[in-house]
């Protein structure tokens, strides 16, 4: 087990003086290992996002622990030789002023200033590389030179020269076009069998059907349903994860409304009972499910 | 048939020369025809949809008509086509959710807008059309920060078509929303053509999957230019353009699996537009392209509704 984070939660303090409190992530549990590609699905607000920040270590979270290799994950330069973020706007991850080659060189600096120059130059084309990109097209181009997609690649290849062993991908084809996305995913499943752990995060669900092994559905920071993806997704038990799959459009079929529910508490405030075992690793939350 | 476009050129003019971000455009639209527009970003979807309302400062009408309803629209008369907004054209903007005023409640800022237009302001009117597309009463009365982005976006939609527009461009409405909102979003806009609100709407988006959940016809536009134009079904089962098939083929749906089958992305760019090189534009990138590619293939009827400008088709 590489990730895990037990009874994880955040609170975030809003309002001028911080007077009212809202939660985005309530007591969520889950873990990812090597060679595997976990999406983690939700609506806005659902607090994918925050999850992604907190195992980053960019916002700390109010109770609970996220562990990396049995130590507490903390921001700092040892944890993101490991751990690194890739970000939803390939435009705006860039300083501006800096070449590619520039970038990869701040790498060189604070991470491997032992590696010599040239030795580190075949690295990084062999990182470029591996991420289908020709070094002699995108090294020495500003960023507004260079595509969505190839910006997007930049930053994998980026995350490739550190000994990156997870890597946080938050809505991180969103903003490419269909003829580029599907090869960024391509790329992220390649890696994965290179023993890389992924956390897919995304509100597209055929994008994270795709590719993840296991689908952790979220809705108002709690986990509504996980498991294994062909198991979520072909047989989706919680009423939310039904009504979302309904709302997906598909090319070759109407648009359908998942049957109607009668009572549920998924409508109040999840389900607050935890997670049920449904399935060999197939989680649910549903108050419903316990009386029928 | 309401909206004739005949060969409509339109440039950017930037400092390195003009880009033909259109170049020569032709197509109908009939009476209560909902058309998808879909393309990669930089294909001119955006474009052809502003270029119909408002040219910015930056575009330059070059050349061709359009015609709606049978009147012409002097779509490059900035002045004479304010007496068309709103009333003939109408838009839903990509950016709606930051389209609404945040200085005025929801029913200030209506009463306000369509009196700017000589219009009154029908109360029960709007909030027949709010009932439609599910927004409560109470949102007249908020400002537009205490509503969500999907509230914003359908309040946005209410109030562009409040004054029963002919043609309505809906430029990637759904592209910021949730699949839940977006289904409600979409829904609604067929609301709005069924109850004759408007009479035709252009849809532009890069989904094709949504599309075709709502549009009765879509168009697939590279480079500037159309790349084909078919009847939904049509277009999405049968698809005769390379580009097409190849935008198809590489849409993950819901129950495709990497390990499965593994999806591939078109390889390459669409050309610069500042300086298209001749011929067919997507020959670059068409595992087809032949001699004849060389030569700029013509738009071709290829079935009845059907359009395909690929010498291969």
């Amino acid at each position: 087990m590489m990730l895990r984070l037990d009874h994880v939660t955040k609170v975030f303090r809003i309002g001028a003086f911080g007077g009212r409190t809202v939660t985005a992530v309530a007591d969520v549990s889950f873990d990812v290992v090597p060679g595997e590609v976990v999406s983690l699905i939700g609506e806005s607000g659902s607090g994918k996002s925050t999850i992604g920040r907190m195992i980053l270590g960019l916002n700390p979270a109010t109770s609970g622990t996220i562990t990396f290799d049995g130590r507490p994950a903390r921001s700092g330069k040892e944890y993101y030789r490991h751990v690194q973020g890739i970000f939803q706007d390939p435009f705006s991850s860039f300083n501006p002023v800096f070449k590619a080659d520039r970038v990869f060189a701040m790498i060189k600096e604070s991470y491997r200033p032992d590696v010599p120059a040239r030795e580190w130059d075949e690295r990084v084309r062999a990182a470029l590389r591996d991420v289908r990109l020709n070094p002699d097209q995108v090294l020495g181009k500003y960023p507004h030179q260079l595509s969505g997609g190839q910006l997007q690649r930049l930053l994998i290849a980026r995350a490739l020269l550190l000994d990156i062993k997870l890597l946080v991908a938050d809505e991180i084809t969103s903003m490419l076009d269909a003829s580029t996305r599907i090869d960024v995913l391509n790329l992220l499943a390649e890696l994965k069998t290179r023993g890389l752990g992924v956390l897919y995060i995304t509100h597209d669900l055929s994008l994270g059907n795709y590719l993840a092994e296991r689908t952790i559905v979220l809705r108002k920071g709690t986990v509504v349903e996980m498991g294994p993806t062909g198991e979520v997704f072909g047989g989706p038990l919680h009423p939310y994860t039904r009504e979302l799959l309904s709302a997906v459009p598909r090319l070759h079929q109407e648009w359908t409304d998942a049957e109607a529910v009668e009572t549920c508490l998924y409508h109040e405030r999840g389900a607050s009972g935890g997670l049920l075992e449904a399935g060999p690793g197939h989680f649910v939350a549903c108050a419903r499910l316990t009386t029928c | 048939m309401s909206l004739h476009v005949s060969e409509l050129e339109v440039h950017y003019r930037t400092l390195r020369g003009d880009v033909r971000a259109l170049d020569g455009m032709s197509f109908e639209l009939g009476d209560g025809e909902i058309l998808g527009l879909v393309g990669e970003s930089g294909c001119g979807k955006s474009t052809l949809g502003k270029a119909l309302i408002r040219m910015d400062g930056r575009m330059r009408h070059v050349g061709g008509r359009v015609v709606l309803d049978g009147r012409e629209l002097p779509i490059a008369d900035d002045r004479a086509m304010n007496d068309f907004r709103f009333k003939e054209v109408s838009l839903i903007p990509q950016y709606a959710m930051s389209a609404l005023n945040p200085t005025r409640k929801i029913r200030k800022m209506v009463g306000e807008l369509l009196r700017s237009r000589g219009a009154a302001l029908d109360v029960a009117e709007l909030e027949r059309r709010m009932d439609q597309v599910g927004l409560p009463r109470e949102v007249l009365d908020r400002y537009p920060i205490e509503l969500s982005g999907g509230m914003k976006q359908r309040m946005v939609m209410v109030i562009s078509t409040l004054l029963d527009p002919s043609l309505l461009i809906a430029d990637e409405v759904t592209s910021a929303l949730d699949v839940s909102t977006q289904k409600a979003v979409a829904r609604a806009l067929l609301g709005f053509r069924d109850s004759g609100y408007v009479k035709s709407m252009i849809f532009v988006t890069h989904d094709i999957a949504l599309t075709h959940h709502i549009a009765d016809t879509i168009m697939v536009m590279y480079a500037g230019r159309l790349a084909e134009k078919a009847p939904a079904d049509v277009l999405v089962k049968a698809p005769r353009h390379p580009y097409t098939r190849l935008l198809i083929d590489a849409l993950p749906e819901v129950g495709v699996r990497y390990a499965e089958r593994r999806l591939e992305g078109i390889a390459g760019s669409p050309p610069s537009l500042l300086d298209p090189p001749p011929g067919c534009r997507f020959r670059d990138r068409c595992p087809l392209a032949g001699d004849e590619c060389a030569e700029q293939p013509p738009v071709a009827e290829v079935a009845p509704g059907h359009y395909v400008a690929c010498w291969k088709a």
